[in-house]
C-alpha cells in the first residue's frame, strides 16, 4: 500500500529530473558548441581590435566598450526610476483602482515584446527628443524595457520585510520616510540589486530594440572618452556617440558566408555569455553577502 | 500584586468597568465609549476602562476577543492600514490628550506610548542601533546622550550586564528571551508614558518567561503597562488589575485579586477556572 503511493514519488521525481536535464543539457550543447568553435579565436587581439573585413583581424572592441557604456546608462536611468515605482507602490500609494490600474500595467509591461520598445523608442527617444542613435537613446531603450522587472524586483524584497519589523519601527516614532529610509530600503537592497542585475543581464542580450533604434553595425572607432586631460576633465560627448553592442556584432558576423566570421561569432557569444552569465553570479554573491546579517 | 490600597465597590449590573479605586492611585487614561471597527467589522463595542498611573493592567480573553485590538488603539497601530475606524476616546492625562482625536498626529502618540510586541522584533543592526532607535527618529545624534541612554534603557531591561562587552554586534546573535528584553530597552530608551505588551512572553520558554515577567514587575515603579496575555497564571503574577474581554466587549474589570478570587461575572469565572475559553 504505501509502496505503491511511495511510487509515483519516484514517477515524479524522474519527470522532473528530465525536465531539468533538457534544459541544462540543451544550454550546455550550445556553450559547448561556441566554445569549440569560437575558442580558437579568443586572445588578447580580440578584445583590442575593431571590426575589420578581414576576420583574422576583426575584433570587439568597438561592441564591448558599447555594451558597456549602454548599461551604464541602463542602469542609471533604470535603478532610480524602478526602486521610487516600487518604493511608492508599496509603502506610499494607497490602495485604490488607479495604483490596481498601474499594478496591472507594471506586470503587463513585462511582457511586451522587446522590438515595440524599440518603436517605441525611435519614436519618442531618437526622433521626438532629438537624440539621435546614440548611446543614450539605446541605454534609455533597454532601461525602458527592464523597468518592470525592477519594479517587481523592488516590491517583491519590500513585501518579504517581516510586518513586525515595519510595525516595530513605526511603533517608536518613526515617519513613513524615516521607516522607508532606515529599514524598508536597506533590507530590501539584496532583492532589488539581484533584480537590477538579472535586469541587466537581460538588456545586455537584447538586439531587435537597439537594431531599431538604429545602431550601427560596423564601427571602427569608440565613444569619445569620458574623461580628458583638460579642463573640466569629465566629458559627456559619449553619451551622443555612436555606437554598437555585443549582440549587434555577432549578428553581423553570423549574416557574413566566409566561415572564418562565424567562429567570429562563436567567440563573440561566448564573450557576451560569460558577461551575463559572471552578472548572474556576481547577483547571487551579493545577495548571499547582505542577505549574511539578515535572518527572519 | 496584590494592591492593598486598592478596593472596589459593588458594581452595579450593567456597568461592568467602572472601579473606584483610592485617591493614591491617579488615572493615567481613560478609554470612553471606544468603539473600532476593521472595515464593516465591530472589533470593539463600548469599552469604558481606566488605566491607573503606574499600575500594570492586564488584558484577559479568549481568542479573537479583541484585546490586542484594544491595545494596538493605544498607540494608534490601526492607521498603518487602510479601512480602520475608531469612535469614541482615549484620554491620557495629565494633559487630557484625546489619542484617537483626528487632530492628534499617530506619531506624537507614539512618541509618548511604546510597545512591545508579540514576537520579538529587533531590527537587523547592531545592538546598540536598535536601542537607539527611538531616540534617533527624534533627532538624537550627540554620542555621549545616545551613550547614557542607550546604557540606561538596557539597564531597565535588565540586560546591560549580558550585552555591555558586545553593544556592536548584531541583534540576532541573542537568544530569543534576549531578544525580547533588547526590544523591551527599545521601548523603555524613548522613556514612555504607557508601555503596551501584546503577549511578550507567547513565543519564549518558562525561564525567559519568569524573566520577563520578573520585569514587567519591575518597570511598574517607572511606567504605567498594559499588557495582553491569554495566560491567566501569567495575568495573576504581574498585574494590579485586570480586564476580561469577550467579543469585543468589556465584560469585567477590577483589582486583579478580585476578579480571580471573587469575579462578579459567571462568565468570568467560567473563563477563568478553565471552563470555557
Amino acid at each position: 500500500m504505501i509502496a505503491s503511493r511511495k511510487r509515483w514519488d519516484l514517477v515524479f521525481a524522474i519527470i522532473g529530473m528530465l525536465a531539468l536535464g533538457i534544459g541544462v543539457l540543451a544550454f550546455a550543447a550550445l556553450f559547448i558548441d561556441m566554445l569549440i568553435k569560437g575558442a580558437p579565436v579568443l586572445s588578447l587581439d580580440f578584445f583590442t581590435s575593431f571590426p575589420s573585413r578581414r576576420a583574422s583581424q576583426a575584433g570587439i572592441l568597438s561592441a564591448w566598450v558599447g555594451s558597456t557604456l549602454v548599461m551604464l546608462v541602463t542602469a542609471i536611468a533604470a535603478v532610480p526610476l524602478g526602486i521610487g515605482a516600487g518604493v511608492y507602490l508599496e509603502e506610499y500609494g494607497a490602495r485604490n483602482w488607479f495604483t490596481d490600474l498601474i499594478e496591472i500595467n507594471v506586470t503587463n509591461l513585462a511582457g511586451v515584446p522587446s522590438i515595440v520598445y524599440g518603436l517605441l523608442a525611435l519614436g519618442l527617444f531618437v526622433y521626438q527628443f532629438g537624440l539621435g542613435q546614440s548611446v543614450l537613446a539605446a541605454g534609455l531603450t533597454l532601461a525602458l524595457l527592464i523597468l518592470p522587472v525592477v519594479i517587481v524586483a523592488t516590491r517583491e524584497a519590500i513585501r518579504s520585510i517581516p510586518v513586525g519589523i515595519r510595525e516595530g519601527a513605526y511603533a517608536l516614532g518613526a515617519t513613513k520616510w524615516q521607516v522607508t529610509a532606515d529599514h524598508i530600503l536597506p533590507y530590501s537592497t539584496p532583492g532589488i540589486l539581484t533584480g537590477v542585475i538579472i535586469g541587466l543581464a537581460r538588456a545586455i542580450g537584447e538586439t531587435a530594440p537597439i537594431i531599431t533604434i538604429g545602431a550601427l553595425t560596423f564601427i571602427a572607432f569608440l565613444p569619445p572618452a569620458p574623461i580628458e586631460s583638460t579642463f573640466p576633465y569629465v566629458s559627456f560627448d559619449w553619451l551622443m556617440a555612436p555606437f554598437t553592442v555585443m549582440p549587434i556584432q555577432m549578428f553581423n558576423w553570423t549574416s557574413r558566408p566566409e566561415a572564418a566570421f562565424q567562429a567570429n561569432a562563436a567567440a563573440a557569444g561566448l564573450v557576451l555569455v560569460v558577461m551575463t552569465l559572471s552578472m548572474n553570479a556576481l547577483a547571487i554573491y551579493i545577495r548571499y553577502r547582505l542577505r549574511k546579517n539578515i535572518k527572519w | 500584586m496584590v494592591n492593598a490600597m486598592v478596593s472596589t465597590k459593588p458594581e452595579t449590573p450593567g456597568n461592568a468597568a467602572q472601579v473606584q479605586p483610592q485617591p493614591a492611585l491617579e488615572r493615567k487614561a481613560e478609554t470612553r465609549d471606544l468603539h473600532f471597527y476593521y472595515g464593516s467589522f465591530h472589533a470593539l463595542k463600548n469599552i469604558n476602562l481606566t488605566l491607573y498611573d503606574k499600575q500594570v493592567t492586564a488584558l484577559i480573553g479568549p481568542s479573537g476577543c479583541g484585546k490586542s485590538t484594544y491595545l494596538r488603539c493605544f498607540n494608534r497601530m490601526h492607521d498603518l492600514y487602510p479601512g480602520n475606524k475608531y469612535e469614541g476616546q482615549i484620554r491620557l492625562y495629565p494633559d487630557d490628550t484625546n489619542l484617537l482625536g483626528r487632530e492628534v498626529d499617530p506619531i506624537e502618540v507614539r512618541m509618548r506610548i511604546s510597545m512591545v510586541f508579540q514576537k520579538a522584533n529587533p531590527f537587523p543592526k547592531t545592538i546598540y542601533e536598535n536601542v537607539a532607535y527611538g531616540l534617533r527618529v527624534r533627532g538624537v545624534s550627540k554620542r555621549s546622550l545616545l551613550d547614557d541612554k542607550v546604557e540606561e534603557a538596557l539597564r531597565g531591561a535588565a540586560l546591560w550586564d549580558e550585552v555591555k562587552s558586545r553593544l556592536g554586534e548584531l541583534a540576532f546573535n541573542l537568544s530569543g528571551g534576549q531578544q525580547q528584553r533588547l526590544c523591551i530597552a527599545r521601548a523603555l530608551a524613548t522613556d514612555p508614558e504607557i508601555l503596551l505588551f501584546d503577549e511578550p512572553t507567547s513565543a519564549l520558554d518558562p525561564i525567559a518567561t519568569a524573566s520577563i515577567e520578573e520585569l514587567i514587575t519591575d518597570l511598574k515603579s517607572k511606567v504605567t503597562i498594559l499588557i495582553v496575555t491569554h495566560n491567566m497564571q501569567q495575568a495573576a503574577r504581574v498585574s494590579d488589575f485586570t480586564a476580561y474581554m469577550y467579543l469585543g466587549e468589556l465584560i469585567e474589570f477590577g483589582v486583579t485579586d478580585t476578579i480571580f478570587i471573587k469575579p462578579k461575572h459567571r462568565q468570568t469565572e467560567d473563563y477563568i477556572t478553565g471552563r470555557f475559553g
